[in-house]
């Protein structure tokens, strides 16, 4: 027990944690914890403590919650950080369910909050960085007119520029948003090579709102013809591509080129990815490709060649007369020659299906050329505040919520959080996986009961068959914001091994979703998934084919996580 | 809370190690610290880092690493703060911190860390409590004289009878026995202020940063009252106006939780009573608004001839400042581009120094008086160099790699926001020997003073 400054508050805690008496009665409870909150000796350790120590504690009513806030009003202005942060957490989750409330304490909290990240300590200014970060996410425009106080210096350590350049990312409005293009562009050749690659990134990140100045800027910086710089460009141009198909005319005509000054693979990749899917804009496409081709056989990244083979087959369709030769040449190549199994296969596969016929090939080959709905999912834009107001001023935003997320599945606390962030992670695939999505692939989540069986399906009568025959084992209602994005869910659906049989499609209301899944003793869970046209529920209903109530509490929880995640995701 | 603590050198020698809980590890673990952190990948950071069940959470302190590991997850802020306080509590007590000043106290280390944490909770910090239990002497590295007069350090000044107090008050213990009345009691008073600005390539000033601390060491005994009087017309806020004329103006102030702030309305006087050792009283910030110019203004041309490889810089340094006052320690730091072979220099005064070290030119004007003007010439040879494409053989714009100008220079007995103390008095004094000195020293130096080429 700390100290906390004088005996008597020492006694009052005691009441308060230890004697049962005192915790069943609210009254006196109440009034224990008051005399607590009005002690004044309390140094800033006790002070620390004590707010510590009232997050655990439950205002009965509106009243006492704003009195008690009242109380420890002053702590928000005390000069010690541990004790402002402690405030500012304990003012965000006594006034959960007044989120004014919780707006205007982090209105107060921007003083202190800038100070630190000014501060002569590394540490503390790093510290303080985190948790502009995770205010961002909840409040975007906190902090956009304070824009200058992010600026890198030259003197800083590598991990703070990392985080304000972060941080200048996703501050950037319509009113800063010129000086702070200037500022990053600054950045973009500065000496060390992480750094600059980390601003030009985060330039990519901003070009999804701002994409004209952004991809100028992009397009002077290829200009340099740097190659640290030029191959962080173009996969930037292939992610924005992919999201803002409106630039895609402007990034064509910068691409020309830009072959000589990549060497490394994620370069190469991005740049015959573009080559290949809007090849027909760019000119002497087949001409880079068929650089690439005649030194396939010193090409050392297989990646680069699975890439070169899908861009080849791709650019043939469009523009068949200057690329079939080179193309026989390199399936040849890949089919006979090539020692990797997987891009032979992909060679073999790929020479086959031309086998067969050029529409199958169109069909098969022409996926759309972007997909700006993906912008929602990576977007993750104004998370309410409850949802990461009980990870302000701990370790987590510290960490980073991946990283918190794999030492917490290391340590074996299992929760919520962790469980999310995994399943979240997997939604999308490569490259295009923000930062902060980037934790560990994982399969089904671990459960000791029950496991999921891949790839049972079972077909529409069948399971007909069997919803009719079955009596609902479990109904469950989970709140549920907005429209339904059907493809999401039934990917996420699939990693966790439910299949869906039948799906409504998005905007239809009412919506509705029948999915099975099947665990290794070949007990069957039937699901409906109900969604009403107020949009605020969804009603789920379970039903197993042999009655087992822990398996199927098992599978409650995994239904509901996905759910859960997809739900976060869009609100 | 915190399960062990320790301090390593700066090379990673173990100098204490105190465990508080017993449930994690042993004396390994400093050695495992020290390995995750010289193995850290560059993008991570090392402030916080995990492993096997432990946080290790670390500052630097003049060199060292004080190191607390804790297996919950608390506030960061909490645990910075506290590591930030015992560097604070074992300077005070052992002079200053440094490896060979915590080597040589180690008993004295360990009973303060004793008192100070009892089974990884904090106790108190507080240097009043603490004194009553401290019962270890702190050894110094040698007696502490008044004729010892090296160089200007941060606890030295000048005063009205133009006597410099040595540096080595600095580093004297200040919480030393209470046998303790025949030495001096002194007070040194100084207001710090930290310069950040950054200028663009065209001239224009794109941010201006001044924080500023006023900071006491206190060798008074305890129960002493002092009164801080500051300018009479300095405001907080944007909105505040005193006197006449544009006055003085911060944007923010903080102040320490002992300080009695009943005058500061009428009269920005400052009470309080000041326990023995440094204490931070006030805070203060001030962006975008100085009201006096920037000290330094630098008009670079740079010219650069692709074909021949020959880059010349012509650097003139105008510095700002009064004419009575100077700069001192002036270092611009100028990073070249790559492959920089050979430098020549005209300087324009004998004393400045300037050379080619680690892909950068650093010139040295070790003395830099207000309103002058210093010039320098640098010639160098960068064959095969990379850059923005031409237009022509010559180009005025920079080549890549020529990065920006940082400035580092310290300005003594000026204060960029032109806050200054009108007087420091002590009122009450429980045992009354000899007058106390009180030594006020107003200091500016640069944080991070960027001029974009």
């Amino acid at each position: 027990m700390p100290y906390l400054g004088s005996e008597d508050v020492v006694k009052e805690l005691k009441k308060a944690l230890c004697n049962p008496h005192i915790q069943a009665d609210r009254l006196r409870y109440r009034n224990v914890i008051q005399r607590v909150i009005r002690m004044s000796k309390l140094d800033q350790w006790g002070q620390a403590e004590v707010l510590n120590f009232l997050l655990r504690y439950q205002p009965r009513s509106e009243e006492e919650l704003f009195d008690i806030l009242n109380l420890l009003d002053s702590f928000l202005k005390s000069s010690s950080p541990g004790v402002v942060m402690g405030a500012t957490k304990l003012f965000l989750i006594l006034a959960k369910k007044f989120p004014h409330v919780q707006t205007d304490v982090l209105v107060r909290v921007k003083g202190p909050l800038l100070a630190a990240c000014s501060s002569e300590s590394r540490e503390l200014c790093f510290a303080a960085l985190c948790h502009v970060r995770q205010i961002l996410h909840s409040l975007p425009g906190h902090f956009s007119s304070h824009y200058k106080k992010f600026f890198c210096s030259y003197s800083e350590p590598h991990y703070i520029k990392l985080q304000k350049v972060e941080v200048l990312c996703e501050l950037v409005n319509d009113e800063n948003v010129q000086q702070v293009l200037e500022e990053l562009r600054g950045y973009c050749t500065d000496v060390s090579a992480d750094f600059a690659q980390a601003a030009i990134f985060a330039i990519g990140g901003i070009a999804r709102t701002y994409t004209d100045q952004c991809v100028q800027i992009l397009t002077e910086l290829l200009g340099l013809r740097q190659e640290h710089i030029t191959t962080v460009v173009v996969q930037t141009f292939r992610d924005l591509v992919w999201l803002c198909p409106q630039c895609t005319e402007a990034v064509c005509q910068a691409l020309p080129g830009c072959e000589e000054n990549i060497q490394d693979s994620e370069g190469k990749q991005a740049l015959i990815w573009l080559l290949g899917v809007h090849g027909e804009r760019i000119p002497n496409a087949p001409y880079i490709l068929e650089d690439f081709v005649e030194n396939v056989k010193s090409e050392t990244f297989p990646a680069v060649k699975m890439e070169l083979l899908t861009a080849l087959v791709r650019l043939f369709l469009s523009r068949p007369a200057e690329c079939q030769d080179m193309l026989g040449r390199l399936l040849y190549y890949c089919i006979e020659e090539e020692k990797n199994m997987a891009v032979r296969d992909r060679g073999l596969f790929y020479y086959r299906l031309l086998l067969v016929g050029i529409d199958e090939v169109k069909r098969i080959l022409c996926s759309p050329k972007s997909d700006p709905s993906l912008g929602l999912l990576e977007d993750q834009a104004e998370r309410p505040v409850n949802s990461w107001a009980s990870d302000f001023n701990t370790l987590v935003p510290v960490y980073g919520k991946a990283r918190w997320a794999t030492i917490s599945k290391c340590v074996g606390a299992e929760h919520g959080g962790s469980e999310r962030s995994h399943t979240a992670s997997f939604a999308v695939s490569g490259h295009l996986i923000s930062e902060e999505n980037k934790g560990r692939v994982q399969e089904a989540p671990d459960s000791e009961t029950l496991m999921l069986v891949p790839n049972c399906q079972l077909t529409a009568e069948y399971f007909e068959k069997t919803w009719l025959s079955l009596e609902v084992a479990h109904q469950q209602v989970l709140p549920w914001q907005g429209e339904v994005h059907p493809d999401t869910l039934q990917m996420a659906l699939q990693v966790v091994n439910i299949q869906t049989i039948a799906m409504s499609r998005a905007g239809s209301q009412p919506w509705k979703a029948y999915l099975s899944a099947q665990d290794d003793t070949g007990c069957l869970f039937l699901t409906e998934l109900l969604l009403e046209s107020e949009n605020s529920e969804m009603q789920i209903s379970v039903k197993q084919s042999e009655a087992r109530t822990e398996t199927l509490n098992s599978f409650m929880s995994v239904l509901e996580t996905v759910i859960g995640t997809i739900g976060d995701i869009k609100s | 809370m915190i399960s062990q603590f320790f301090i390593l050198s700066s090379k990673g020698d173990p100098l204490i190690y105190k465990d508080f809980r017993g449930d994690s590890g042993g004396r390994d673990v400093a050695e495992l610290f020290y390995r995750k952190l010289t193995g850290l990948p560059g993008d991570e950071s090392p402030v916080v880092m995990h492993h096997d069940d432990r946080h290790f959470i670390h500052i630097r302190h003049s060199s060292l690493y004080l190191v607390a590991t804790t297996s919950e997850n608390i506030s960061p802020f909490s645990l910075l703060e506290l590591l930030s306080r015992l560097a604070t509590l074992l300077g005070d007590y052992c002079g200053s911190l440094s490896e060979g000043t915590i080597s040589r106290n180690v008993a004295l280390v360990y009973e303060i860390l004793d008192e100070v944490l009892d089974y990884g909770y904090v106790q108190t910090t507080s240097t009043e409590m603490l004194r009553n239990f401290i019962q270890t002497e702190a050894v110094v590295s040698k007696p502490f004289s008044l004729f010892d007069l090296s160089s200007v350090g941060l606890f030295g000044a000048e005063t009205q009878q133009s006597k410099v107090a040595p540096s080595s008050a600095a580093s004297r213990p200040v919480l030393s026995s209470r046998s303790d009345q025949s030495q001096k009691n002194e007070v040194f008073l100084d207001v710090v202020e930290r310069l950040s600005v950054l200028i663009a390539s065209n001239g224009s000033l794109l941010k201006v940063d001044v924080q500023g601390e006023i900071r006491l060491k206190s060798f008074l005994p305890s129960g002493s009252e002092m009164r801080i009087g500051l300018t009479e017309e300095f405001c907080v806020g944007k909105s505040e106006l005193r006197g006449y004329g544009p006055g003085i103006r911060v944007d923010e102030v903080s102040f320490h939780s002992s300080v009695n702030l009943d005058e500061f309305e009428s009269h920005r006087i400052l009470r309080l009573q000041p326990p023995q050792g440094e204490l931070t009283v006030m805070r203060y910030q001030l962006s975008d608004d100085l009201p006096s110019p920037l000290p330094f203004r630098l008009f670079p041309s740079v010219q650069w001839d692709r074909g021949s490889g020959r880059l010349q810089v012509y650097l003139k340094l105008r510095c700002d400042l009064p004419p009575k006052s100077q700069a001192l320690n002036v270092r611009l730091h100028l990073p070249l581009p790559r492959g920089v072979v050979s430098l020549s220099q005209e300087l324009s005064s004998p004393e400045q120094k300037a050379e080619l070290g680690e892909g950068a030119l650093r010139w040295d004007l070790p003395r830099v008086q207000g309103g002058s003007q210093l010039s320098g010439l640098f010639q160098m040879d960068v064959p095969g160099l990379p850059g923005p494409p031409s237009h022509g053989p010559s180009t005025s714009a920079p080549p890549l790699g020529l990065g920006p100008a940082s400035l580092s220079f310290e300005l003594p007995r000026h204060t960029c926001s032109g806050l200054q103390v009108r007087f420091l008095r002590l009122s009450f004094r429980p045992c009354s020997n000899a007058n106390p000195h009180k030594w006020v020293r107003h200091l500016s130096h640069s944080d991070a003073y960027v001029i974009r080429i």
